[in-house]
């Protein structure tokens, strides 16, 4: 896998501290770092990212090497961090991975980390192949050194996610840690600031003019194809970057098996360095083509490049892409539309040459097939949790505002449970600003345990100091489910090679903390006792409903999720007493009730045993048999 | 102007040879497009196809879907083998076979099928829980009735399906279908490229030791009762 590449690569680079916090295509980076930590790798998931990039600065100020992971939005979290960092420079090698996330697949956002790390002004790579991935983040942490600057490295998921065999032998020599020397260009005073400024703009040319002899940058030229076009006065230019490279290398491939046209002289150029962009090789690639045409995912940012060496050194070449319509504006790309976009693109010139890709015969189906979007699992705490509160809230007005995490697909029906849904922590900060515009509703935050540590803490304090009416959920699950189960604050359970059985006893308390920060009524509740859970969270209803402000009630729902605990007896329809009337189906959607010959019955594959359905039946027809 | 010299300048990706190389007719290609639902095993399907190939010296790339999606949704796992292949993605119409876990995602999966691919297919479905709420169930005959029509004009060469229930009744776990679906499609795949030892070896490999005994068991039990249709 891409990200096990990476890994691979820190280890040979000899990193000595590991850190991130779990996301997307990120998360089997630090995994892969603990699975094969030698014993001298410090590795640890951090309370959330800016976390782990300021302690990974921290390790690097020290002179150690270090390597941060994160999916793209976590590198909104650790902005801050990484703003000023390079003002202040680095002395250990830090590596910092980003992975992007084009469609998107998992994300909330498309955005696009090159353009982050030219407004950090930190130099940026951008693997084809995770093998690519592997030599860049070795090349990254060289880099990083040699001109004292955090290095990011931005795969995507195709990258992350994509595997390959590798195997580098290597026996892991940790980076000798020279330790912290004192000195006022630690601190970033506005003068020291300003002296920061000068030395990136110093440092980024310098990059810049290495990165135009980049293994990771190439020119190609590959002839003209087909035979009976005539022969192009000047080649057509065709840039890539990222995976877009390798899609567009098979594409050719592909167009090469297939004879769909001819194809003119191409010049190929391949961006593996696109901040800072290498100025010189673009150039060089843009001297005497008259048209240029750019695949790549996420923003254009090469075709913005390409333009603007253009203009700076006068060259006439048109550079086309996202920006005049030619390329996939949002989404992934893939093999098969580049391939078209190519032939659609060259088919204005020669009109005659390009046809239309012979479908194949398959490739429409005609049968109507079922939608399927991701759900909660069978067996979910949060399915418990959403229901009860539903139940608990029939008749009266309520918001539910979610946050990001597995409890954000309560919202497909028929839980339909989810009104907002922003960004970490916005579960708990969204409904304090309705709760001021609509009194007379009662507003839910619904986080889960992992962000609640992560970035839910803030805007509990907040709801406490401004005593504002809402109810805090924590749907504590035990872990951090989404993302592929991975600990946090609230498990103690550590990643380092010093972590013992015992961590569990460290473990942060929800409950604890928000009872210590001052909410005046704190209810810890088991989600799958569904009568005593509809209580509670009728009397939090009456609680921020009624009388003078006590500020915010707060609710833990704690229920392990499925990944973390062991399945249950499965109950059974007792097909005697089932009227049919369904409304187990109706009212939790559990993919383990399904119907079958028009009886409803458990699978009992699926089924996890959580006894939800046993306390719903109206006719006590759902049981486990004795 | 000065075009550097590319055959150097590209060996850090590992792609120089594929701008000018014909991949797709090669006879030493395969690409295979693992179709299910998340949590139906699918990625060590893919996994164990990669491994075999590997272990018979066999360039492999393979891309999972990994994140949200494995929550109960549509998941796609793609196996390409073979030399100058510079992606992970199996381009539409363009795979050998399919692997399906269930009609209705065999079924999804048929724009990557190139004309005259194969096709296994496990018969069971799997009810998403938007069609339980319809009222209007989801059986899969549809599905299965349009994968023999596309079998009877050609569409599809070979078209194996599986009756996956009795399989893990038989086999005593309803973990393993992803393997018995491996061993019917071994009948099909080339033996040059993955042999049926060379998947038993990738589970040596792959699988924790307490279940190699049961993954082989799975691996074996197919071609025989795997129906050809």
């Amino acid at each position: 896998m891409g990200n096990a590449a990476i890994a691979l690569a820190a280890l040979k680079a000899g990193v000595n501290v590991a850190c991130g916090y779990p996301g997307t295509p990120s998360s089997e980076i630090i995994e892969t770092l603990s699975a094969r930590n030698p014993g001298g790798v410090y590795v640890e998931w951090s309370d959330n990212e800016k976390v782990a990039l300021e302690l990974a600065a921290g390790a690097s100020f020290s002179g150690a090497r270090s390597i941060v992971t994160m999916k793209l939005v976590g590198l909104n979290v650790a902005a801050d961090a990484l703003m000023s960092l390079p003002y202040l420079g680095v002395t250990g090698g830090l590596v910092l991975v980003v992975a992007d996330d084009p469609g998107p697949i998992s994300s909330q956002t498309e955005q696009d980390t090159r353009q982050f790390a030219a407004f950090a002004k930190v130099p940026c790579l951008d693997p084809a192949t995770p093998e690519e991935a592997y030599q860049m983040t070795l090349a990254a942490f060289e880099l990083s050194e040699r001109h004292g600057t955090p290095v990011l490295v931005r795969p995507t998921t195709r990258i992350c996610h994509s595997s390959i065999a590798l195997d580098p032998a290597f026996d892991y020599q940790p980076h000798p840690v020279a330790g912290f020397e004192r000195g006022s260009r630690w601190v970033v005073f506005p003068r020291r600031a300003y002296q920061g400024h000068l030395e990136i703009l110093e440092r980024l040319p310098q990059v810049m003019s290495e990165f135009a002899a980049s293994p990771f940058n190439a020119i190609l030229n590959r002839p003209a194809t087909g035979g009976a076009a005539a022969p192009a006065a000047t080649p057509v230019g065709i840039a890539a970057g990222g995976i877009s490279w390798a899609y567009l290398l098979d594409a050719l491939a592909l167009q090469d098996a297939e004879q769909q046209a001819a194809l003119p002289e191409l010049r190929l150029l391949k961006v593996g360095t696109p901040f800072p962009f290498p100025d010189q090789l673009a150039a060089d690639f843009l001297t005497g083509l008259g048209e240029v045409l750019v695949f790549e995912e996420l923003e254009p940012w090469i075709e913005n490049e390409l333009t603007r060496v253009a203009g700076a050194c006068h060259l006439p070449a048109i550079i086309q892409g996202k920006l005049t319509g030619h390329t996939t504006l949002a989404g992934e790309n893939t093999v098969t539309a580049i391939r078209d976009q190519l032939l659609g693109f060259f088919s204005s010139s020669q009109p005659a040459a390009a046809s239309t890709p012979a479908a194949a015969t398959s490739a429409q189906p005609t049968v109507n097939l079922p939608a399927r979007p991701p759900i909660l699992c069978a067996g979910c705490p949060h399915r418990a949790s959403y229901y009860a509160i539903k139940r608990a809230m029939r008749g009266k007005p309520g918001v539910y505002c979610a946050d990001i995490g597995c409890y954000t697909l309560g919202n497909a029906m028929p839980l339909d449970m989810v009104d907002t849904c922003v960004c970490m922590g916005a579960g708990f900060t969204v409904p304090q600003g309705m709760a001021r515009v609509q009194p007379d509703k009662v507003h839910f935050g619904l986080m889960g345990d992992s962000t609640f540590f992560a970035s839910g803490l803030t805007g509990a304090a907040n709801a406490v100091y401004n005593q504002t009416r809402v109810i805090l959920c924590v749907l504590d699950n035990r872990i951090t489910a989404m993302t592929g189960a991975q600990p946090h604050p609230g498990t103690g359970i550590r990643m380092s090679s010093d972590a013992t059985p015992a961590d569990a006893a460290n473990a942060l308390d929800a409950a604890a903390i928000l009872r210590a920060m001052g909410v005046r009524q704190v209810q810890e509740v088991n989600p799958f006792e569904l009568q005593a859970t509809i209580e509670a969270i009728r009397e939090a209803v009456r609680f921020v409903s009624e009388g003078e402000p006590q500020g915010p009630s707060a609710i833990v729902f704690k229920a392990p999720c499925i990944t973390v605990s062991k399945p249950q007896p499965a109950p059974e329809v007792d097909q005697g007493k089932c009227t049919r009337c369904k409304l187990c189906i109706k009212a939790i959607g559990c993919p383990a009730i399904v119907v079958h010959k028009g009886d409803v019955v458990i699978d009992q594959q699926q089924c996890y045993g959580c006894h939800l359905c046993e306390q719903i039946c109206p006719q006590n027809a759902i049981g486990v048999p004795s | 102007m000065s075009t550097p010299n590319s055959t150097a300048a590209i060996t850090a990706s590992a792609t120089a040879t594929t701008a000018t190389t014909a991949s797709a007719a090669s006879a030493q290609a395969l690409d295979i497009v693992v179709a299910g639902v998340g949590g139906q095993g699918t990625v060590l399907a893919s996994k164990l196809l990669a491994q075999a190939a590997l272990q018979q010296g066999l360039p492999v790339r393979t891309a999972e879907t990994i994140g949200m999606a494995q929550r109960g949704g549509s998941v796609l796992g793609h196996v390409r083998i073979g030399e100058s292949i510079a992606s992970p993605l199996v381009p539409l119409s363009a795979a050998d076979l399919i692997i399906g876990f269930e009609p209705g995602e065999t079924v999804r999966s048929l724009p990557y099928l190139r004309p005259g691919g194969n096709v296994v297919t496990a018969i069971k479905v799997v009810e998403p829980v938007t069609a339980t709420l319809s009222e209007q169930p989801y059986d899969g005959s549809a599905e299965l009735a349009y994968l023999r029509e596309l079998a009877t004009s050609g569409s599809i060469s070979q078209l194996i399906e599986v009756d996956g229930e009795a399989a893990t009744a038989y086999l005593g776990s309803s973990k393993v279908l992803n393997v018995v679906l491996l061993g019917a499609a071994s009948a099909i795949l080339p033996a040059g490229l993955i042999s049926l030892a060379a998947l038993e070896q990738a589970i040596e490999t792959l699988v924790k030791p307490q279940f190699i005994e049961l993954n082989k068991r799975a691996l074996a039990y197919s071609p025989s009762h795997g129906k050809l249709a």
